[in-house]
């Protein structure tokens, strides 16, 4: 059965470990859906998060052989259920008739979106929230008439006390 | 800290390293690098082309138990390694290869020789780096060495731009290197232990599979007093010949594709199989949903990436075999008495081992069988001889018909399978070990892919054997073709093939055709004491085939055994 699995890595900041990790996807024929990176508290430590669509039992697997990787300090596959999972979108919508203006101020404002620059015939938004969030937003502002769509990808945190790294901060 | 231009760095690092022995062949970029390596207090050993410096290398590691190390230029000298490298990574092979690349500014323009290695070589090493500082190269030559020669074993690359090596910088040697990622657990956990040893002991039919991981943890005794507490009848897989001895009275012999009788049918009959340090692929398993139908699966191993990779297990131990198996040994003779249960399992195996390998037929008169000179090497050969072997029907023949009695005395090219293989890791065995007669059992397909490693094995005056089962085919494509294509050949015959003794010959080597056993055997006993190489050229029928053979997708007890 193929479903999303959202997985997470703390790995070296150096080049090719992107590179490395996303080959390691790649051989076992999984597509990836997102991926976000950024370095996070101190300079030397990269977090990623990858979200594949795949069965769970070749999930499973490439957790365990990217664990093996020598530039990856830690890997997990975040359980949906303790995981909070959000996404970014930046959407250009362009219009010039003012009811479709204040249509598009009013769902944006909906999904507590922010209005990042406004042009007279085009605006840009901003909206952060679950991918199905993100989905039903542009589904929503569609009749609109969206110029451009870019999408961050998700990036997750586990709830709690959960967290990637075993060792201290 | 000492001021040092980078080629003198990474020479005192491989000196610090331990390092006796450096296979490689010199370019453009690393010219300032063997400039230095004349002042090296290593051997460097010239070869003929940059797969055969590998396999060298690979060769050396093997025989060693350490690493072996390779060095070859940039572009098309990394891009001949990579074959090497991937032989010996998928092989668990301490190999550590060194390339040259072109100066820091120009890499990304296509300049001249320039090859992404690190891109190339990425999905078949362990790790690869490319240093940016001649200090960092103590540092990156430490690490190169450390994970190659930690956990499971495999290869390292390290790229080497060219102005990296002739910078002169202030530099140090660590003797340690931290890596926060990288963490081989040697230790095994104790309940997993426990709970193996419960479901061992409670076993009427026990069976045990031996890996290549026996041979890289020296835990060969642990396993052969286990097996015989347990009266557990032992195969091996392809790398894990050696790993129990052929001759012990439990042992079934190799598992697989062309494994023996007893093999494959006794180990599918298991009702508790114990895999130690193997990776269980395709070519040991066959059909994996009659592996093992009725058996607890128990998987040993270093690797926890290996376990349920291929066969379902219903528990696993992780960490080195030695120590879990002196644990599980000392947990089941708590639970339960040694030698038989009483259902006479090992009485039953042991008369079933006698009807073992298929012969073979229809062989035609005037050639010898390929099994006969095989069984004729073993007996000809001391025991402590160390055989490498090509790839194919050559391959298969060694694997069921030469006896191999201790670890590291038989070394193969197994999940690669790399043609070509055979020869120049046999001169790299016999760099590691001058003293013993080193033999390569080939084909003629084979040896021709790397027979200019002769000229290396002359002039650096390593001796080995190379016994040529010469077929005039590439045999096992040509036995596939026969079996399973309606004898359509295809791209298989090899009429064009050189006079194996006037090449050898060409080379300063010596060479010998044989048509009988006892010529044969003459021929061996005297290569043995010579002071150059020697190849045997033994014509075969070119149409004999390796049996038994599990067809691809069939169950191991589904062997076919005769034409």
């Amino acid at each position: 059965m193929n479903e999303r699995h959202v997985v997470a890595f703390l790995v070296e900041n150096r080049p090719g470990v992107l590179f490395n990790i996303s080959n390691l996807f790649r051989r076992k024929n999984f597509n990836i859906h997102s991926i976000t990176a950024g370095t996070v508290l101190d300079d030397d430590t990269v977090r990623i998060t990858i979200v594949v669509q795949a069965d769970s039992r070749g999930v499973n697997q490439v957790v365990e052989q990217l664990d093996k990787m020598v530039d990856v300090v830690e890997v997990k596959r975040l359980d949906p259920l303790r995981t909070v999972n959000r996404e970014l979108a930046l959407v250009k919508l362009t219009t010039t008739d003012p009811m479709a203006r204040e249509e598009a101020l009013k769902l944006v404002n909906d999904y507590h979106g922010l209005i990042l620059n406004i042009e007279p015939d085009n605006l840009i938004t901003e909206v952060t929230g679950e991918s199905e969030e993100i989905d039903a937003f542009l589904e929503a502002v569609k009749p609109i008439g969206v110029e451009e769509v870019s999408r961050t990808g998700v990036t997750a945190i586990e709830k709690g006390r959960l967290r990637l790294e075993k060792g201290e901060y | 800290m000492v001021e040092m231009a980078g080629t003198k760095a990474f020479v005192k690092s491989l000196e610090l390293e331990g390092v006796k022995h450096v296979f490689g062949l010199p370019g453009g970029v690393v010219i300032p690098l063997f400039d230095e390596i004349l002042n090296g207090g290593f051997r460097f050993i010239l070869a003929r082309h940059e797969q055969g410096a590998a396999h060298m290398a690979d060769g050396y590691a093997r025989a060693t138990g350490g690493v072996g190390v390779c060095l070859a230029t940039s572009g098309p000298g990394a891009t001949n390694l990579v074959t090497g490298v991937a032989t010996a990574n998928i092989d668990s092979s301490a190999v550590v290869a060194f390339t040259g690349q072109v100066t820091r500014a120009v890499i990304g323009t296509d300049a001249f020789q320039e090859v992404d290695i690190i891109g190339c070589s990425a999905s078949v090493t362990k790790y690869n780096m490319q240093v940016r500082k001649a200090s960092e190269i103590p540092r990156a030559v430490k690490t190169a060495f450390q994970i190659a020669s930690t956990g499971r074993k495999g290869a390292v690359l390290v790229d080497l731009p060219k102005d990296v090596t002739t910078d002169v910088e202030d530099v140090t040697f660590p003797e340690t290197v931290k890596l926060r990622g990288y963490h081989p657990n040697y230790q095994p956990d104790r309940r997993e232990v426990e709970w193996a040893a419960t479901l061992l002991a409670k076993a009427q039919r026990p069976v045990l599979v031996a890996g290549g991981g026996v041979i890289n943890s020296g835990s060969t005794r642990e396993l052969v007093a286990l097996s015989e507490y347990l009266m557990a009848p032992t195969a091996i897989t392809l790398m894990g010949k050696g790993a129990f001895p052929a001759d012990h009275p439990l042992s079934l012999g190799l598992c697989g594709m062309h494994g023996t009788q007893a093999a494959n049918n006794i180990v599918p009959e298991a009702d508790v199989l114990l895999i130690v340090g193997a990776r269980l692929s395709d070519r040991t398993t066959g059909a994996v949903k009659s592996f093992a139908p009725n058996a607890k699966v128990i998987h040993l191993d270093i690797d926890r990436s290996e376990i349920d990779k291929n066969v379902e297990t219903v528990t696993h131990i992780l960490g080195d075999a030695s120590l879990a198996l002196r644990g599980l040994l000392y947990n089941v003779s708590k639970l339960r008495a040694g030698g038989d249960v009483g259902n006479q399992w090992g009485k039953k195996v042991t008369e079933f081992r006698c009807q073992m390998n298929g012969n073979g037929n229809g062989h035609k008169e005037g050639y010898l069988r390929a099994p006969d000179v095989v069984r004729a090497l073993r007996k000809t050969l001391p025991r402590e001889a160390i055989v490498t072997t090509e790839v194919g029907q050559c391959q298969m023949w060694a694997a069921l018909h030469y006896d191999a009695y201790d670890p590291r005395t038989f070394f193969t090219s197994g999940g690669l399978g790399t043609m070509g293989w055979g020869f120049p890791a046999a001169i790299g065995v016999k760099a590691a070990k001058p003293d013993v007669p080193v033999v390569d059992i080939a084909g003629d397909g084979s040896f021709g892919m790397t027979e200019n490693s002769m000229a290396t094995s002359v002039e650096e005056e390593l001796p080995v054997i190379v016994v040529v089962l010469n077929n005039q085919m590439l045999g096992m494509v040509a036995q596939w073709q026969r079996l399973f294509f309606g004898h359509r050949y295809s791209a298989v015959k090899l009429k064009g093939n050189p006079d194996m003794v006037k090449l050898a010959e060409a080379y300063g080597a010596e060479g010998v055709r044989v048509d009988t056993l006892e010529a044969f055997e003459a021929a061996v006993r005297r290569a043995v004491k010579s002071d150059v190489s020697t190849v045997i050229d033994v014509p075969i029928d070119p149409e004999e085939n390796v049996y038994p053979i599990v067809p691809p997708g069939a169950g191991l007890k589904d062997a076919l055994l005769e034409a």
